[in-house]
């Protein structure tokens, strides 16, 4: 029994270590390659490699690397949350495991109901994987979710799923759904089709890109406020920039913690929204019915 | 030459900012929808949650079109510059 507890709390050890150790390796990655800057500059991903592909040269950038690297680390912790996980016992961690998996089976009965709920895994797994991206700019990573090919990645993905279940009734119907009101409005629906995935792009990415460039201006801005203010103080105390200390800080509450996770949470819910509402639930049923109908009237006939 | 590419990054500053008059919009909106949930948290505080909830929803909503100016004032400040220099660069060198 004592040799099981042991193996238990080493395989504990390692799990939890599987999932600190990428988030130690993406910042030990930013120090080794980041470029020596004087003062404060704004610039996009890193670029880490260029391999060369037929069509166009495959880049990998600080995005992708860290995207990977935080989908290891949300995976190793799902293993930890989950592991030794038993019908009776209840501990902390599995509270807690239980409590994530039944909130997030709870948005999706309510806001799609019955017939999705086999889509939870899918949301939790967007939701968490954002959240975590926009909060790991917390460790002075940059953020995947500033970058709009992540975004534009997942929003295509999304736009994927919403025409799939729009295609549920056949092409045919598909087709004819954009002449809704009028065949006049037909290109007006195409655009408007088209606006989804843009949007939810736009907005993940926007948000969080504009939070840390106001960060970074505002924290800017303080160095040269206090270097105005106490520059004349002799040594030390002149060099030091009082007005930085606490103030980004707060800001960083805003745009980073509050931001990042409301946008993950919008993020799931936008899917939600939209998955659910282009499915057409009553013509899809009434379809299977008639195609049931059909299928007994052959019988009866070869009969 | 330096008087060409200072009307380009002159124009394409100018042009960020105009981009961003369009936050209007979403302010406007965002705290007329804030004041309403407001109100109606005022008349009925026990369905705050629910309101609070479809508020920022709809605050995220009406915020899209200040982020489509926010993302093309960006892409004037960052990108446009860059590329505009290096093609006019590439042309005076062809001439």
């Amino acid at each position: 029994m004592k040799q099981k507890n042991l193996r238990f709390y080493v395989v504990d050890v390692l799990l939890l270590a599987l999932s600190i150790l990428p988030l130690l390796a993406a910042i030990v990655l930013k120090i080794l390659t980041a470029p020596p800057s004087e003062g404060i500059s704004i610039t996009g991903a890193q670029i880490y490699v260029t391999l060369p592909m037929p069509i166009q040269p495959l880049i990998i950038t600080e995005s992708q690397i860290n995207s990977w690297l935080i989908m290891l680390s949300i995976a190793a912790l799902c293993l930890y949350l989950t592991h030794g996980i038993r019908a009776r016992v209840q501990t902390r961690r599995q509270l807690l495991a239980e409590w994530i998996v039944e909130t997030v089976d709870n948005m999706i009965h309510e806001n799609m109901g019955e017939y999705f709920a086999a889509f939870a895994p899918f949301v939790a797994g967007m939701l968490a994987l954002s959240a975590f991206s926009s909060l790991s700019s917390l460790l002075g990573l940059y953020p995947p979710t500033s970058d709009l090919n992540v975004t534009a990645g997942w929003a295509i993905l999304v736009f994927i799923l919403i025409t799939y279940y729009k295609m549920k009734c056949g092409p045919w119907h598909y087709i004819k759904s954009f002449g809704d009101p009028v065949v006049v409005l037909a290109p007006m629906n195409v655009i408007s089709e088209v606006a989804t995935p843009i949007s939810m792009a736009f907005r993940h990415y926007g948000n969080i890109l504009s939070g840390s460039i106001v960060s970074v201006l505002v924290a800017a801005g303080l160095a040269g406020l206090s270097e105005r203010l106490f520059g004349a103080l002799p040594g030390f105390l002149g060099d030091f920039p009082f007005l930085r200390i606490g103030i980004p800080a707060a800001l960083s509450v805003y745009f980073d913690v509050f931001s990042g996770c409301l946008q993950a949470y919008i993020f799931a819910v936008l899917t939600m929204l939209y998955v659910s509402s282009a499915f057409p639930k009553d013509e899809y049923e009434q379809r299977k019915r008639r195609r049931a109908e059909k299928k007994q009237r052959l019988q009866k006939s070869e009969q | 030459m330096e008087l060409a590419i200072g009307i380009i990054l002159g124009c394409c500053a100018l042009g960020a900012g105009l981009a961003m008059i369009a936050g209007i919009g979403p302010g406007i909106g965002e705290g007329n929808a804030v004041a309403k949930a407001c109100e109606a948290i005022g008349r009925q505080p026990e369905s705050k949650g629910a309101v609070t909830s479809t508020m920022l929803f709809g605050c995220v909503i009406a915020e899209t079109t200040g982020l489509y100016a926010l993302v093309i004032a960006i892409l004037l400040i960052f990108v446009a510059p860059g590329r505009l220099v290096d093609l006019l660069v590439s042309t005076m060198a062809g001439l």
